[in-house]
């Protein structure tokens, strides 16, 4: 009986937390459906918001150049990030440390100070602030997140591994192919889903470094909220979550089937 | 074994940071040899396994393989094959296609590779393991897969790094009768890294011990634990008494304040040398019968024989023997001439001996 109580709380309480974490995401999600306009009325089951979103040729603009950016930053990202994490596994415990710290401060920065250095430096070096400054900004701050993916990969790998592939008489090339990078593989997509979900969640550095010709999903439904609430707005944010969830979905999944 | 030289290391010299792991070593290999490299961690016997495998440049010295200099070929470039010390399979591939890696870079046939596959699998006993994952292997299994993986390849020379060191006793031991065989139905030429001297007993035929970086003694197994021409080797290699003595004349040594005869000669007149005694070489016997007597300290039954040690003119000496006599006895000690060997002292501090610690 008493544990029957207990089982109770406890499932309330997991309820309670997740109510709190979703709420404000279902009521847009709700929202979205919605065929009246009101934010506080249920005018009935409609998806035109959703047509409407993409009849909309700036939306779609946005969207376009939002998986773009996410695509080529996370790609690029990747191979830097994981070429360096190669270098960085093979140095020596006290330059590694340093160097680890180093590309772990920029995650853990505010996004404001990344956004309004990025924006200086492109300023100063006379860049014209565009599709590729936004590009370079988000090559940049996703590089930490595939070393942080990669890393511990490398760490478990049997470095003999690689020896054996040469002894077997692979070429250098041909044994990271074949041997050291299958090993890592989990990390490395996991790095690149992590970069992807990362651009396509930026909003703030890509407003300081984007300039005017350009915009993605946020600084769009950014710049539209700011005009009025349109309910396309609350069904692009519906799916840029799905999109999101996705990801990390996925990004969960190729973490886990690489521990096993 | 051949006369013919395989391998022939020249002068090589090796550091890191500062810290010298090889000296100047000269070393060569005969084909068909079985030379064990043994010595205690960071004695250099894996780099210098290393360097013949081309995974480590000397910093001097010449790697001559088949009369052929080799020292500045890669790793994929050279005739030998190495199995490593944590078996390094490809976690991803199954066991036919970890052995086929080398076959395929080759650009053999397919049929050629499976029939490959299928008499090296044999060989190690693991037939029907083809499809099965390097993961769900047990350490010995992993083990042969890793020898098969190599010897597919035809090697002129197997290179193995302490391949049997993750293994438990009873693995061990089967596995030290499988390597012999193997080399026998092979026919090539191995070079094994120990540090284990009951290993490199068993199955070598040259055994090389090596400590801080220098080669201590070359020889036979037999000629290692009978001749150990310092007192290292002498520690090393199975368990003795090393007493500090003077080599009064030709056949006589001075230990323990007793003349003992000894069937050395040319040691010079009043010479100091070190002395080695095997423990299983000590026979007591009544006290009125010995050379020189002593008093037993400890007994241990250690299953073949009893471990005791017999205090005697201030030296504990350790004595293995099947006869049994108690603490507090009062024993008579006799050496066969033939069983008292003698060594030089060692004159430099880099021929100084270490003692290692046993554990």
């Amino acid at each position: 009986m008493k544990n029957t109580i207990k089982n109770y709380l406890q499932k309330f309480y997991i309820a309670l937390i997740l109510l709190f974490l979703y709420a404000p995401i279902a009521i847009l999600m709700v929202l979205s459906f919605n065929e009246s306009k009101s934010r506080s009325k249920w005018g009935g089951f409609t998806l035109k918001w959703y047509i409407e979103l993409f009849q909309n040729r700036e939306i779609m603009n946005a969207l376009y150049t939002t998986l773009i950016i996410a695509f080529l930053s996370a790609l690029i990202a990747t191979i830097i990030g994981t070429a360096a994490s190669i270098g960085i596994n093979r140095m020596k415990i006290v330059p590694k440390t340093t160097i680890l710290s180093i590309t772990n401060i920029p995650m853990l920065n505010a996004d404001i100070v990344t956004a309004i250095s990025l924006m200086l430096l492109f300023v100063a070096m006379r860049f014209t602030l565009g599709f590729r400054t936004v590009l370079i900004s988000h090559i940049t701050f996703n590089i930490p997140y595939v070393v942080l993916s990669v890393m511990p990969k490398l760490k478990q790998l049997n470095i003999n591994t690689y020896e054996a592939a040469l002894d077997l008489g692979a070429k250098p090339v041909y044994a990271f192919y074949k041997v050291v990078f299958p090993e890592i593989f989990p990390g490395v997509l996991s790095g690149f889903l992590l970069s992807f979900t990362m651009s396509l969640d930026d909003f703030v550095i890509t407003h300081f470094t984007k300039g005017i010709s350009v915009d993605t999903l946020s600084t769009k439904i950014y710049s539209e909220v700011r005009k009025g609430i349109k309910p396309e707005m609350y069904a692009l944010s519906t799916l840029m979550f799905v999109a999101v969830l996705i990801l990390l979905t996925l990004v969960n999944y190729s973490k886990n089937k690489g521990k096993k | 074994m051949t006369d013919k030289k395989l391998i022939d290391l020249v002068n090589i010299t090796k550091s890191y940071d500062g810290d010298v792991i090889l000296d100047d070593l000269n070393l060569y290999v005969k084909e068909n040899e079985f030379l064990t490299l043994l010595g205690p961690s960071g004695c250099g016997k894996t780099t210098t396994l290393r360097i013949i495998g081309g995974f480590e440049t000397p910093d001097t010295g010449k790697v001559i393989f088949e009369g052929k200099d080799i020292t500045d070929l890669e790793p994929y470039e050279r005739q030998v094959n190495t199995v490593f010390q944590k078996y390094a399979l490809f976690p991803h591939m199954t066991v036919a296609e970890n052995i086929a890696f080398g076959l395929k870079i080759k650009k053999k046939s397919k049929a050629y590779i499976d029939d490959k596959i299928a008499h090296a699998l044999k060989l190690v006993n693991l037939d029907g393991y083809e499809n099965r994952s390097p993961e769900n292997l047990s350490g010995g299994q992993q083990q042969r897969v890793a020898i098969a993986r190599a010897i597919v390849n035809e090697p002129k020379v197997l290179l193995l790094d302490e391949p049997l060191g993750a293994l438990d006793l009873k693995l061990r031991q089967d596995m030290q009768y499988e390597l012999i065989r193997l080399k026998n139905e092979l026919g090539i030429t191995f070079v094994y890294v120990t540090h284990d001297q009951e290993e490199a007993l068993t199955m070598s035929d040259t055994i090389v011990v090596m400590n801080q970086g220098y080669i201590q003694q070359i020889g036979s197994p037999v000629d290692i634990y009978n001749e150990p021409e310092n007192a290292f080797v002498a520690d090393f290699i199975g368990e003795s008494n090393i007493i500090g003595g003077t080599f009064v004349e030709d056949k006589l040594v001075k230990i323990l304040g007793i003349n003992f005869p000894c069937v050395d000669v040319g040691f010079g007149r009043n010479k100091p040398v070190d002395v080695v005694i095997r423990p299983e070489d000590v026979d007591l016997v009544k006290p009125s019968e010995g050379i020189i007597t002593g008093t037993v300290t400890s007994l241990i039954f250690k299953g073949v024989h009893y471990e005791m040690e017999v205090m005697t003119n201030g030296y504990e000496l350790l004595v293995h023997s099947t006869d049994f006599f108690p603490v507090g006895k009062e024993v008579g000690i006799r050496v066969h001439p033939f069983n008292v060997h003698i060594m030089n002292k060692p004159e430099s501090e880099d021929e100084e001996a270490v003692v290692i610690d046993e554990d």
